[in-house]
């Protein structure tokens, strides 16, 4: 890559004015340049969502024409799309950067799976839980995340530089303040930093600047017919034979998309015939329910994701 | 500031103030507007950033239907919608009934996206403010109708104009419990236009509304025809931030990152800081002075014909030059200063208090340097804008004082540049950001010794001699052999045609330090002047070779700091004082023991032998000939 790069390009791209995507782009730039500047050994956790997907391509314009200096992890539950597996190990092969997965076995093997387990425990062993001991394991000092500010109340407080204690928990006191774009990314022996590139991006953002870049996607977020069961609010995609049924349910095919996108058994589509980009913004336009509706993990109570930082969740 | 000129002191003529450009059609690049709110605790605040977010319909059903369901259990608005619960986020602000931090919100409309810093009014949190301030365009102060200008309301108007905001507005609120009276709302401008003219504010421009009911937040209100001026959206929307001043300005880019993926490839990655760069252009590279031409703007997409402020590039440039994280590529024809001593404002974030001379962790851009603080010149009383003395700055004080780092840095007033003139300041034991300060000016007797020495640099002196600047430091006992070592050094050197100069501690004596003893302090500054001298003929070119007994860890660490990273080779003459003693060439030893002389090093005054010098030589077991071939071997090695 990088020969060729030195090489390419006789003809120069023209000046044009500067939008607010372009802004946000040299802000996530900016960010990701700083912390592999000033940390010993970052990480980018790599979800394969839309907004992760957004976050890999910043940071491979960031450090072009080298591949982005760190590697990426996955958290895999066990319980992935099939989609996401495939699309994540073409998108880091296309990076050139190493892929961690790393899984809670020891609690899968133990039963723990989403059908049977609460979900707030489910939750904390195979993500919250499997996050922390992969970044312990492999002596991560800063980890990128593709949170955005608009997501979540409680996020909307939380610095770009989101410090973790040696217990990786969230102090929302203590934060340092962030003035201008500078950032002080020295740790106290033990802490670690939750980096948070893209916090200044909307939903509408990701998916504007999607669109601009041509960013690769899962199929999962264009409405396609799909093998489907309802289940109280959610709309569930039966995405393997894994699938367990309630009493009375029925696969029926529906043409649906996703959102976001987490655990299958947990992640509820939305009916929607948007099978390209721009008729998915187009819904995006006219849609009234925040994204974070479709997932189980959101619902268990009031200031749930405040509590789920503090313990160490993204 | 001339008050006469602004907008708000044209506005007193008639005074509705009516925004320039009211009228005009929007920005072609609308793009991104950064603004902070603030207020004191029940101005409504939060519930005007509610109703933004709500008729901007940035809420959507889900949202709304936990809001309602929060405000029929927190709110305060009876059945209402209590838009203040949408904003004041984390559980335990809601316990409190009092939000603790900073929060981002972001709407759009078709013309504008907006970006909201809400910040705290509470009293305490001055810091929380300057942080929302330091990235914003705009600024609307929030004021109760029923209350006018209160103490919260300077303060932070003093703050949004410290921080560099030159967008103010004023959000006159509740005028429906005044009964939308405009005589009210006229009293309150008059009386703030009186303040801002004090602190030198231009542009004011003041919009009376009801964020509860909605008047003139997004809609022109029909309970208020008085008002001609815009809607306080409509403002957000069409004020002309100054987009390309930073772009106007001459190039700057701080070095973040170097790109080196291979032997072919050497990009310097940054945020272009302002102005506008092309190929072929003259830059200078600072702090050290080179200039060269940027060959190519390198990105993913492809090479750039140009690149602006505001954007994230790689430069690649047409000469190998010495740049790295803290260099700051600049337009040749203009660059920006460099200096060590500053006149700065300083914003105190931290519970203890500014420890004056201690050094912090001070990061400018992308340089991080370590610098003191001298005792204040005054801190502001932001409520009167008084003056007052102060031996230190406590928490949310705001004070002037001067800055001293450790090296020089590449600078801009804070005025002139956000980037190149912003700072935070970093405990070193704790980690904390403890403070923020933005530099005014570089005191004068910094300013002008690094600015001359620039134009023909050390390495274009260097680069005549053919030979890298180096000074061999010679430490250990009186009789160790230094002397001896270091002239057999110099003679090596010379025959190899290298330009050298010896310092030689019993010569300096008869001259430079002929006013000094041999007392600790006099020790110090024996040292400090050599150190001195050496640094000068290094910066001169010369390979510089001392041979003192420089007893004193801290003062040899501290020559060696004054010169570049590589220079300072520092060379462990280790003899034994057993061995020294017996030698005594000088007779100085046998003296010592008789108490004919004070002071003398391994007798009645220590020696601290370096930890870790870039080369040891044991004389028990090497001569002087071969001793001095290892010095030339190291030192050589090293080009």
């Amino acid at each position: 890559m990088t020969a060729s790069a030195a090489h390419l390009s006789q003809t120069r791209l023209p000046p044009r004015p500067l939008d607010h995507l372009d802004r946000l782009e040299a802000e996530s730039i900016h960010i990701l340049r700083e912390v592999v500047a000033e940390c010993e050994r970052p990480v980018m956790l790599y979800s394969v969502g839309k907004d992760s997907a957004v976050m890999l391509h910043l940071a491979r314009k960031a450090f072009f024409p080298a591949p982005p200096p760190f590697p990426l992890l996955h958290i895999a539950s066990g319980w992935d799309f099939a989609d996401v597996l495939a699309h994540r190990d073409r998108m880091a092969a296309a990076a050139g950067m190493e892929l961690i997965v790393h899984h809670n076995a020891a609690a899968a093997a133990a039963g723990v799976n989403p059908f049977d387990t609460p979900t707030p425990v489910y939750t904390r062993l195979m993500l919250t839980e499997a996050l922390v001991a992969a970044l312990d394991a492999h002596g991560f000092d800063a980890a990128f995340g593709g949170a955005r500010r608009d997501e979540e109340k409680a996020r909307a407080k939380e610095r770009i530089f989101s410090f973790r204690s040696a217990s990786h928990a969230w102090d929302p006191k203590a934060q340092r303040p962030e003035l201008w774009n500078l950032y002080n990314a020295r740790k106290n022996p033990g802490e670690s930093i939750r980096v948070f590139p893209l916090s200044n991006w909307t939903e509408l953002d990701i998916w504007a600047y999607i669109a601009r870049e041509g960013v690769p996607l899962v199929p999962l977020y264009f409405a396609a017919e799909r093998p489907t069961v309802r289940r109280g609010n959610l709309l569930l995609v039966v995405d393997d034979d894994r699938f367990r049924f309630l009493p009375g349910e029925t696969v029926e095919p529906r043409w649906v998309r996703f959102r976001t996108l987490g655990c299958y058994p947990l992640t509820g589509a939305v009916e929607s015939r948007a099978a390209t980009l721009a008729e998915v913004m187009a819904e995006m336009q006219a849609v009234r329910v925040s994204e974070r509706a479709g997932r189980a993990v959101d619902h268990d109570e009031a200031a749930s994701m405040e509590r789920k930082k503090q313990e160490g969740y993204f | 500031m001339d008050g006469r000129d602004s907008p708000l002191a044209r506005a007193a003529a008639e005074p509705l103030a009516a925004p320039e450009g009211a009228a005009a059609p929007a920005p072609a690049t609308g793009g991104l507007l950064r603004f902070l709110t603030c207020g004191s605790v029940d101005d409504g605040k939060s519930t005007l950033i509610g109703r933004l977010l709500h008729d901007c319909r940035a809420l959507l059903e889900d949202q709304l239907a936990a809001l309602a369901a929060d405000s029929r259990r927190h709110g305060t608005q009876g059945d209402d919608l209590d838009f203040a619960l949408l904003v004041d986020g984390l559980a335990a602000e809601r316990e409190q009934g009092i939000t603790i931090d900073v929060a981002y919100r972001y709407f759009a409309t078709p013309r504008r996206k907006f970006i909201v810093a809400d910040t705290p009014g509470h009293e305490q949190y001055t810091r929380n403010m300057a942080t929302g301030a330091s990235t914003a365009d705009l600024a609307i102060l929030l004021v109760d109708a029923r209350k006018g200008v209160v103490t919260q309301t300077r303060r932070h108007a003093t703050i949004a104009h410290l921080l560099g905001i030159r967008h103010l507005v004023l959000a006159v609120n509740k005028m429906d419990l005044v009964g939308f009276g405009e005589p009210v709302f006229a009293a309150i401008v008059a009386e703030f236009r009186a303040f801002a003219d004090r602190l030198g504010i231009g542009e004011v421009v003041a919009i009376p509304l009801s964020a509860l009911a909605g008047d003139n937040v997004t809609a022109p209100s029909a309970r208020m025809p008085w008002h001609a001026g815009p809607t306080l959206l409509a403002h957000l929307e069409t004020v002309e931030v100054d987009w390309d001043r930073a772009r106007a300005r001459p190039f700057r880019m701080p070095v973040q990152w170097v790109n080196r993926p291979d032997q072919t490839f050497r990009g310097f990655a940054g945020l272009v800081a302002s102005g506008v760069i092309r190929p072929g252009d003259e830059v200078r590279v600072l702090p050290s002075g080179r200039t060269t031409r940027v060959a190519r703007i390198v990105t993913m997409e492809g090479d750039l014909a140009e690149a602006a402020a505001g954007q994230s590039v790689t430069l690649t440039l047409a000469d190998e030059v010495e740049a790295g994280r803290g260099s700051v590529i600049a337009a040749a024809s203009a660059p920006p200063q460099v200096a060590d001593q500053f006149e700065a404002t300083i914003v105190w974030m931290d519970d203890a208090p500014l420890h004056v001379g201690r050094g912090y962790w001070l990061k400018l851009a992308t340089q991080t340097v370590t610098a003191t603080v001298a005792h204040p010149k005054h801190v502001l009383n932001v409520n009167t804008l008084e003056h007052l003395a102060a031996k230190t700055l406590e928490m949310n004080a705001i004070g002037v004082a001067e800055v001293r780092t450790d090296r020089p840095i590449v600078f801009e007033p804070y005025a002139d540049s956000r980037t190149l003139g912003g700072f935070i300041l970093i405990d070193r034991l704790t980690n904390r950001t403890v403070g923020a300060g933005m530099l005014h000016f570089a005191l004068r007797r910094s300013q002008n010794v690094h600015w001359q020495a620039l134009e023909i640099s050390r390495e274009a002196r260097a680069a005549l001699k053919n030979q890298k600047p180096a000074v061999l430091w010679f430490t250990g006992l009186s009789g160790s052999g230094k002397s001896t070592i270091a002239n057999l050094v110099e003679k090596r050197l010379h025959r190899m045609n290298r330009h050298t100069f010896l310092l030689d501690g019993d010569n300096v004596r008869h001259g430079l330090c002929r006013d000094l003893g041999f007392t600790e302090a006099d020790r110090i500054e024996n040292i400090r002047r050599v150190g001195e001298v050496a640094r000068l003929m290094a910066d001169a070119g010369l390979i510089v070779i001392t041979a003192f007994i420089s007893p004193f860890r801290a003062e040899r660490e501290m020559v060696r700091r004054m010169l570049p990273e590589g220079e300072f080779l520092e060379i462990f003459v280790d003899t034994p004082l057993e061995v020294a003693e017996a030698r005594d060439v000088k007779g100085l030893y046998a003296k010592a023991r008789r108490g004919e002389l004070r002071n003398f090093t391994g007798i009645d005054s220590p020696y601290e032998p370096p930890e870790a010098p870039e080369l040891r030589i044991d004389t028990t077991r090497t001569s002087p000939e071969e001793a001095a071939r290892l010095v030339v071997a190291r030192l050589l090695g090293e080009d």
